[in-house]
């Protein structure tokens, strides 16, 4: 198994820890994982960006050229994502910003409105927490089981009080998904 | 026990692993994309009581790591390649000097300013001596940041073994990107290598005195040191010579990168693996010196070479070099900080192979 | 017996390589007096930069290392950052100091690294042969200013009171200038710089003695001649004495800051 994830939405969105987070549990679950942030002057304002690698065995690019899944955070991601996503690849759309169909018809698209279900559990900032339930569920690259004692290890101290209501949304995210 | 695997960047899991080597000073200046190196540097020197300065610039940087290490400290600088070039006369001078230090340079695309995305078109100024004067360095080039934390590790101990600078060759991609690693041991400061030769704590031993000095205005005894010195890069390029080789046997054409490329270029062989075409990886990890006996080796069995690199095409004369015309040697690059893709280098692979 | 008179210790009893009335082998010595006074001959370590005096580790009997041209408080902060417990002096010429070096003086005085520099002043280029230094007076010739230092209409520029320039950083706790044209100067000098060791040697942060420092090959001039041209050209310009004094201890006769 090697799943490789190109995530996309504006600044601000939690793409760059959505990426860490899925690749930090993946390595806890004794997967090879790649974290790759697209860096640069761009990154604040414009659309942030991360390429993830999660597999059995060694990785050998980095680089996601052509990813097995795409993670559509807003609007303004999905031409970028609907670009790079290989033939019969899965589509994961934000539906609470993304309100357009996608043209790619070949695409398995999972809508999930991680705005809405995260604002429903009490903080529009996990819903990239939500959409990683999603992804987790769909793809079945990263589980997600122990999901508690992983997010202990992986937040510091002062943000333990906030897994609660991570470990929610990520629930959210998997039910979404049909 | 051994060490859990945590989830770093490339940059922070380097400035860990020479903490843990037991440099005790560090200074540099900021540039992208290695700004988390000298971050995570100002925060963890200061914690362990150790020396950290932003210096005014990478000029100042690398000549603070001459006067710490002339005190014999195990000391490090790091950069990008627009800061890497400021720093070429401080090396020239470590190097004249004798002086064992680590240079990290997480290199970006050029020339100029260039661009602050991942490159490899630092290759001849790394390996070639990239300041005046008639010298080398070993130039180590890590592929993962498994690597960069213990190749980090071990050029501090090949800096005081072979008194000379080290640099760790990577891109702004090993830098930036996060994996998993298991880091280096601790090394106790008690248990590190006693430097006779260097200025300070004369008050110990009595010992003459001792002068830390690239001068010689004697031609003839000029010329000697140098002599000498370019002994010790035989017995270098007779010991510390590394590289990895994925399938060369099997293979007709045998793909060469380091760094990103090799993983790039792996990622290329296994794709014409799948489509039934056996090609070869042979990935140099030190730069300097080059593997030039193994790849000539290689040019002899008859394999021809693919050169993978992110520049218009360095380390393929050093595959030129090696060959020495009895292999055909071809070249891909992307530069500006394009990284190649494996799609690319397949599609060179059977363009080449006619498959 | 009461040793009065002796050659001292930390100075190699050799004779230097320096042109006749060069004032480098004075300053040579008084730096070794003082260390000798001090009693840190095994804890000292000079840079000694690039310039004429890039020969003071023939001289000197104690540690050396010797740094890129302009690069020596650099180093030296290198240094002494690693051997705190030693005397670090970082030995500067014009050149290197207030050209080359600038950078690296402003910020290794601006963080107030804990080591002396010694400054020779000798309003000339020396080792390369005469050509116009940043403290080159208005008016003086050199084989680059030969028609003698304009500062604006050749654009050549005013020279540089170093003392005063660093004064201004929070860094800078002593700060003197002397000179060694003749005995009472020279006597003053040796005040200055034990002042500075002794700050140092207590960790009180950035000090610096610029000594005035006769050229006379350079200037053209017989050795004597070159004395009373000091006297009378640069004196007037670089006023002698302590220009900054904030140390928290032992501030000596000249007291605080003027």
């Amino acid at each position: 198994m090697t799943e490789k994830t190109f995530i996309a939405g504006f600044g601000g969105q939690g793409v760059i820890s959505l990426g860490q987070l899925w690749v930090y549990c993946g390595m806890k679950e004794g997967k090879k994982v790649t974290f790759f942030p697209f860096y640069g002057a761009e990154k604040r304002g414009g659309i942030a960006r991360a390429s993830v690698i999660v597999s059995d065995h060694e990785i050998a690019s980095p680089l996601v050229t052509s990813p097995d899944s795409a993670v559509v955070m807003n609007m303004d991601s999905l031409p970028l994502c609907e670009e790079v996503l290989k033939q019969g690849g899965t589509l994961f759309v934000n539906s609470s910003l993304v309100k357009v169909e996608s043209k790619r018809t070949d695409a398995r698209v999972i809508k999930v409105p991680c705005n809405e279900l995260a604002e429903e559990i009490g903080d529009v900032k996990i819903a990239n927490m939500v959409m990683m339930g999603a992804l987790s569920k769909a793809t079945g690259a990263v589980a997600l089981d122990k999901l508690e004692v992983v997010l202990k290890s992986f937040f510091p101290e002062n943000k333990h009080k906030f897994i609660p209501m991570n470990l929610k949304a990520i629930s959210a995210g998997m039910a979404a998904v049909k | 026990m051994a060490e859990e695997m945590r989830l770093m960047k490339g940059n922070e899991a380097i400035a860990e692993a020479a903490i843990r080597a037991g440099c005790t000073a560090y200074f540099g200046y900021p540039i992208t994309p290695q700004n988390e190196l000298t971050a995570y540097m100002a925060k963890h020197m200061l914690d362990h009581q150790r020396t950290f300065i932003q210096a005014e610039s990478e000029v100042s940087a690398i000549n603070m790591v001459y006067g710490a290490a002339a005190a014999g400290a195990r000391t490090m600088t790091s950069s990008s390649s627009p800061g890497v070039s400021l720093k070429q006369e401080g090396i020239s001078y470590c190097c004249g000097a004798d002086l064992p230090c680590v240079i990290v340079n997480v290199a970006r695309s050029g020339p100029g300013l260039g661009g602050i995305s991942p490159g490899q078109a630092d290759y001849f100024q790394s390996t070639r001596g990239g300041g005046h004067g008639d010298y080398f360095h070993l130039v180590l080039a890590p592929k993962s940041v498994q690597e960069a934390a213990d190749l980090t590790h071990e050029a501090f101990d090949l800096a005081d073994q072979w008194r000379m600078p080290v640099m760790i060759l990577a891109d702004g991609l090993i830098g930036q990107m996060m994996e998993g690693v298991v880091l280096p041991e601790n090394r106790e400061l008690s248990s590190l290598p006693k430097k006779a030769w260097a200025a300070g704590g004369q008050a110990d031993t009595h010992r003459p005195i001792n002068h830390v000095s690239s001068i010689n205005l004697v031609p003839a005894e000029l010329e000697a040191s140098v002599i000498e010195r370019f002994k010790r890069y035989d017995r270098i390029k007779a010991q510390e010579v590394r590289y990895e080789e994925v399938n060369v046997d099997k293979a007709e054409l045998i793909l060469v990168g380091y760094g990103t490329s090799a993983r790039v270029s792996l990622g290329a062989l296994e794709m014409a693996k799948k489509l039934g075409i056996e090609v070869g990886l042979f990935r140099p990890i030190s730069l300097w010196p080059f593997p030039e006996k193994r790849v000539a080796e290689l040019a002899a069995m008859g394999k021809k070479f693919l050169a993978v690199e992110m520049s218009m095409g360095q380390m393929v004369e050093d595959v030129k070099l090696a060959a020495n015309g009895k292999a055909d040697v071809h070249f891909y690059g992307r530069c500006g900080g394009m990284i190649p893709t494996e799609e690319e280098v397949l599609a060179e692979i059977r363009r080449l192979l006619k498959k | 017996m009461e040793l009065l008179y002796g050659h001292p210790k930390s100075l190699k009893p050799i004779q230097t390589k320096y042109c006749p009335g060069c004032g480098h082998g004075v300053i040579h010595r008084l730096i070794a007096e003082v260390i000798d006074e001090l009693g840190v001959q095994e804890r000292s370590i000079i840079t000694n930069p690039v310039g004429c005096s890039i020969w003071a580790d023939l001289y000197f009997d104690f540690d050396s290392v010797q740094p890129a041209h302009g690069r020596t408080p650099a180093a030296a902060t290198g240094i002494k950052r690693v051997k705190p417990d030693h005397l670090v002096i970082c030995y500067q010429g014009d050149g290197d100091l207030a050209a080359i070096g600038t950078a690296e003086i402003i910020h290794a005085a601006n963080r107030g690294e804990k080591f002396t520099t010694i400054f020779v002043n000798n309003a000339i280029y020396g080792m390369t042969g005469g050509q116009m230094a940043p403290t080159t007076l208005i008016g003086q010739k050199a084989t680059t200013a030969p028609y003698g230092r304009d500062a604006l209409e050749a654009g050549m520029g005013y020279p540089i009171q170093v003392c005063e320039l660093l004064a201004t950083l929070g860094g800078t706790k002593y700060l003197a200038r002397g000179s060694v044209n003749n005995a009472a100067n020279v006597r003053k000098t040796k005040q200055y710089i034990k002042k500075a060791f002794e700050a140092q040697l207590r960790g009180e942060g950035f000090t610096m003695v610029e000594i005035l420092s006769p050229c006379p090959t350079n200037w053209g001039m017989q050795p004597c001649e070159g004395q009373e041209w000091l006297e009378a050209n640069m004196i007037p310009f670089y006023k002698l004495g302590e220009v900054k004094n904030t140390l928290a201890a032992g501030a000596g006769a000249e007291g605080g800051s003027k």
